[in-house]
């Protein structure tokens, strides 16, 4: 291990503005700083900051500060009411424990759980040594991704909360040196393609300050469902969180993302297309299904998360027209 | 240790909670890694990062310039360390290579260096530091066993088995495999090394504290009386802890050498690699019978994988000669060399697996047969051990699937697959029957009482956590009269008499003689002092006459508030105690065991929940009937069986350890990738113990129940996942992967 310095932020403005390491809940910082896959010279504790609120905004969104702990925010009473989705996914992820440290803002910024990436023994790892290839192609895959890979990287993205922001189209507030900015949570995360150390829009120096929701669709229903081998405590195989929207048994809106398959949160836009004004039947959302994994590249170890990401699919959306 | 809530009567038989609980809950319970002695310093290994090949460099430099190193051991500076005599029975050793013997990598993780440092922070640092080039070879992980080429050795064989099956009405003949599991104990392999002048101390997480004092005297070159071995608590071993591993020998050589206590834990990912595990068995079954489901063939051939330089015989032939009536019956095995660290017996080594691939067979005969799975075990029991021809000691494994068929409700299972529903979800049920050897090994015990009111045991055993102390402590107080906190009870230390290894489920059974054989010399002596301490209530009584009951010496004929309470006579007497010790001998050498075929029995059934739809499939329930003599302490004795399910679980549906098949890593070491049943992943457990005493094992009629609890599991789930989905799964565990072969797409 290296050392490092350590301080705490009082304000967001002198934390926006420092030069080091944020660190929330630790739980995935720690943890890769003892793998010696992160080695930050400062750390800046921020979670001192003034950023554990959920607030109702008057547009009828929701504010979530980026310090609230996964715990609080998956048992918050408008989030239980009005954003289910998000609640069942921050339940479904890691153990009690691990909830009640990890924060919003660094739920957004988890990193893989790819062997390979946490080994820094393996050389070949391209989002650690960019341009140096992919230990996981070709080694113990079965937990990669098979949508938006490139042949530098196939990591899936692992967190269960992101993928219900994606569905409920979030957007991600920010506080860098050079001001604030807002990024709609579509644009924030980055395929990997050649670069697959550049995950997702920040700056350097920039906090996330906290996260918006837009008003909940008061007809919608969400649910997000998550399929894995054991019954708690491990990532997706395959998940899927749905916000649906039907009258007259024709569907009138949906969004639909997917976890455990992709490289980065997966919105499928492809799945609601085929969905749009289609009555709610198996078949159309088995057509659906189809659709969001044409693209699948499977691995030598994950074909069968091809299946069961559809099957993931059709269940959720069958639960959210039901 | 103390306890209010039990009384000692009738407390044989009873579910007392254990008396060592409280120090658990309060963390005050010290595990190896608890200690820290003065001036203690901290060593941590470093590991190759190649399968095969040798070390063609080792720069320790850096390493040795960090803050705080102390030493640097590899193969070029480190003295001997000397092998174990190879097959003593008392020294036994895990990996029979000495840790840095030369610069050859065998596996994976094998240890080249060890950084001796002030702070654990430090050596960790320094062994980072430590830089290492390997010639590397390819390494041979494969999971695949099959083709083999080499001998195969019989383990059992009667009648003509390839003629009989050739000839059969009806037959299985399929394959069937289990991977390689990792024991995962929640405490880690833990070693503190104390050298004193030229004698040492360990605290250490074994399984045998006496074992380990006899292995490390030989590998330290040292006289054994030079050696002490303490271990008051383990946080379980599952058989991982059973006999050193290098890590032992490399903690007493750093400490040796820089002269201070060394403290080495082993970290979880080194668990994966470097302390035993379960082998891979590939195990080929031909079952054959007439048309009404009588067997007349029985043939297994068994791989399992071992090291490069050890030996490990998985055994999985344990329960196939004696589990059934068959005339014609084979047995085989052989080893398979991989680059893997060696293998090590994990909880009912050989039978688990082996029942896993042989109750598959007979529940795929079943169906062939086209008969209730019970039925053809029923059909097919044994009225002795055809194996050798002698009679069960006591064998109720009709009882088990009987009573296990009427409380899971058996009857009502309609055959046909998928064919029964709950709420929604494809039901399915199966089962298996199970088996495990018994056990009696050598054992002695000092009791003493003493004059401070209290009654001691002392034995060199150790509780691994299943509950031995308070086996201890329920027949001092039956013994005595005494209530649980005016008893002692200290294990786990080689300066007391030499007790068992806490392996094979024999504890109990091996100490309750000696400890019963131990009280009761103490209380004859007792009462012999009542009746001639000059000037006492009791003197002059016929010491015969005498009774020790709640803790008050008194006449036969008078009750005990009429006697003297034991402290006083003690007193009186002016001694500090009276003791005596007790050896019993093995159930090898026990006439009364002799020519007896001694095993516990077990009837698995199992049920799961299919959704296909998102091929989600849990194990909702489990009913287990055990016949393993008399039960101790139902308590604790349904504590192990329940655990033992929910490994079950895990062995059918989730565990394995990968190998990178490029070089060898096991790939998933650590708890979040290598998956284990977690609570919620618990199904419902209805534990029975038919409780028929085996009185050729000792006097108190009790068995042993760690393992029996496991074996059976993994095949009765199998047959349950069959019977919801149509997909016969032959190689654990059983995964998503497989389920998704299911034809069955909805409810
Ligand atoms: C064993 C295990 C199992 C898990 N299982 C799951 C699971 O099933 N599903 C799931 O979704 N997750 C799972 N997780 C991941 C867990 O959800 C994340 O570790 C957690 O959400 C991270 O939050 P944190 O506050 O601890 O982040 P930290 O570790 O503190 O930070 C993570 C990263 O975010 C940066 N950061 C933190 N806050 C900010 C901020 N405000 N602005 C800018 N940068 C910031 C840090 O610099 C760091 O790079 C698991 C984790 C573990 C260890
Ligand atoms: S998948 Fe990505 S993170 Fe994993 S080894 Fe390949 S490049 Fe590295």
């Amino acid at each position: 291990m290296q050392s490092f310095s350590y301080s705490k932020a009082q304000t967001v403005d002198q934390a926006a503005g420092m030069d080091g390491r944020f660190i929330g809940g630790g739980t995935t910082l720690v943890d890769l700083m003892k793998q010696g896959v992160e080695t930050p010279k400062t750390l800046v504790d921020i979670t001192g900051l003034p950023l554990s609120s959920v607030e109702t905004l008057p547009d009828g969104g929701l504010k979530i500060g980026a310090m609230v702990r996964n715990s609080d925010l998956a048992h918050h009473e408008t989030v239980k009411a009005q954003y289910a989705v998000l609640s069942e996914a921050l339940l479904s992820g890691a153990s009690p424990q691990l909830r009640n440290m990890a924060t919003t803002g660094g739920n957004l910024l988890q990193r893989t759980r790819c062997p390979y990436f946490r080994d820094t023994s393996y050389t070949n790892c391209s989002k650690r040594n960019p341009g140096s290839g992919c230990a996981a192609i070709g080694g113990h895959n079965r937990m990669m991704a098979i949508l938006g890979t490139s042949e530098d990287c196939i990591a899936t993205h692992p967190s269960d909360m992101c993928v219900a922001l994606t569905a409920l189209e979030a957007t991600i507030h920010v506080q860098g040196p050079k001001g604030d900015r807002a990024i709609a949570i579509a644009d924030f995360y980055k395929l990997p393609g050649t670069t697959p150390n550049v995950e997702n829009a920040l700056e350097p120096g920039e906090l996330i300050t906290h996260v918006t929701l837009p008003a909940p669709r008061k007809a919608s229903k969400q649910v997000y469902l998550k399929l894995r081998d054991r019954a708690s405590y491990e990532f997706a195989l395959a998940s899927a969180a749905v916000v649906a929207e039907t009258s007259g048994g024709h569907i009138r809106f949906v969004r639909v993302a997917l976890g455990g398959v992709g490289t980065r949160p997966w919105r499928s836009h492809e799945a609601e297309a085929a969905l749009m004004g289609k009555p709610a039947t198996a078949t159309h959302f088995r057509a659906a299904a189809e659709a969001a994994l044409k693209e699948a590249k499977p691995q030598s170890e994950n074909g069968f998360k091809v299946e069961l990401a559809k099957r993931c699919i059709v269940r959720a959306l069958t639960t959210a027209t039901a | 240790m103390a306890s209010t809530t039990a009384s000692p009567h009738g407390i044989i038989g009873r579910p007392v909670p254990r008396i060592d609980g409280p120090l658990k809950t309060t963390g005050t319970a010290q595990y190896a890694a608890d200690f820290h002695l003065p001036g203690m310093v901290f060593a941590v290994p470093v590991q190759a990062t190649v399968a095969k090949g040798t070390i063609r460099s080792l720069d320790v430099t850096a390493a040795q310039a960090m803050p705080g190193v102390l030493e640097v051991l590899h193969h070029g500076n480190v003295e001997r360390i000397y092998r174990a005599v190879p097959n003593d029975p008392n020294a036994t050793v895990s990996e029979t290579r000495p840790p840095l013997e030369d610069n050859r990598i065998y596996y994976w993780g094998q240890y080249v260096a060890l950084v001796v440092a002030e702070t654990l922070e430090q050596a960790t640092a320094a062994a980072a530091a430590v830089k290492a080039e390997y010639s590397a070879e390819t390494p041979q992980v494969s999971g695949e066993l099959e083709p083999f080429a080499g001998t195969w050795h019989t383990v059992s064989a009667r009648g003509k088995v390839d003629e009989a099956f050739d000839a059969a009405a009806v037959k299985v003949d399929q394959t069937y495999g289990t991977p390689v599991e990792t024991h995962n104990p929640i405490e880690l392999h833990a070693t503190v090394a104390a050298w004193a002048g030229d004698t040492v101390t360990f605290y250490e997480s074994t399984q045998g504290v006496v074992n380990h004092r006899n292995a490390m005297a030989q590998i330290l070159g040292v006289p054994r009386e030079n050696v002490t071995v303490i271990t008051k608590f383990l946080g379980s071993g599952f058989g991982g802890k059973l006999f050193p591993w290098p890590h032992c020998a490399l903690a007493a050589v750093a400490s040796r050498r820089v002269q201070r206590p060394v403290k080495l834990v082993v970290t979880r990912t080194m668990m994966f690699s470097n302390v035993g595990h379960r082998p891979l068995t590939e195990q080929r079954f031909r079952v054959g019978a007439s048309a009404d489901g009588k067997l007349v063939a029985l043939r297994q051939d068994a791989l399992n994988h071992t090291s490069m330089v050890d030996n490990f015989d998985e055994g999985c032939g344990e329960a196939t000669p004696y589990l059934y009536s068959v005339p014609n019956l084979t047995v085989t095995s052989a080893l398979v060399q991989r680059n893997v660290g060696s293998p090590m017996a994990m909880r009912g080594p050989g039978a688990v697996p082996g029942l896993f691939a042989m109750e598959s067979a007979m529940d795929e005969l079943a169906v062939a047969l086209k008969m209730d799975p019970v039925e053809l075990r029923l059909k097919n029991d044994a009225s002795i051990d055809e194996s050798n021809g002698q009679k069960f000691s006591s064998r109720h494994l009709r009882e088990c699937l009987e009573t296990g068929s009427a409380k899971f409700g058996w009857s009502k299972r309609t055959p046909a697959v998928g064919s029964m529903r709950r709420d929604g979800k494809v039901l399915g049920w199966g089962m298996a029957a199970a088996s495990w050897g018994a056990y009696r090994f050598g054992c002695s015990t000092t009791v003493e009482l003493g004059a401070d009111g209290k009654v001691r045991a002392r034995c060199a055993t150790q509780d691994v956590g299943t509950g031995l102390y308070t086996i201890f402590a329920q027949v001092l107080a039956e013994k005595t009269g005494l209530p649980f906190e005016r008893i002692e009870v200290l294990l786990g230390d080689t300066t007391m008499p030499e007790g068992p290894l806490s392996g094979g489920s024999w504890s109990t059974a091996t100490v309750l003689p000696a400890v019963a054989g131990a009280a009761d010399g103490a209380i004859a002596s007792l009462l012999q002092i009542a009746a001639s301490t000059p000037g006492a209530k009791l003197e002059g009584a016929d010491a015969k006459t005498l009774r020790l009951t709640e803790g008050r010496v008194h006449r036969a004929t008078e009750s005990a508030a009429q006697g003297v309470p034991f402290e006083t006579v003690l007193q009186a007497a002016r001694l500090n105690r009276v003791s005596a010790d007790s050896t019993s001998g093995s159930a090898f050498e026990d006439p009364k065991a002799k020519g007896l075929s001694m095993h516990s029995f077990g009837a698995q059934f199992a049920e799961v929940e299919w959704e296909p739809e998102i091929a989600r499939l849990r194990v909702s329930r489990v009913v287990t009937v055990i016949d393993a003599g008399r039960i101790i302490n139902p308590r604790a004795g349904a504590n192990q069986i329940k655990g033992a399910v929910v490994m079950g679980v895990g062995m059918a549906m989730l565990e394995e350890t990968v190998y990178d098949p490029r070089n060898g890593q096991p790939i998933n070491g650590n708890l979040a990738d290598y998956l284990m049943a977690t609570c919620a992943d618990s199904p419902e457990i209805d534990v029975t113990f038919l409780d028929y005493p085996d009185y050729a094992l000792n006097s108190y009629g009790a068995r042993g129940i760690g393992e029996i609890g496991l074996a059976g599991v993994a095949p009765a789930i199998a047959s349950a996942v069959y019977h919801a989905t149509g997909v016969r799964v032959r190689k654990l565990p059983i995964r998503i992967e497989d389920l998704l072969q299911s034809e069955m797409r909805e409810a």
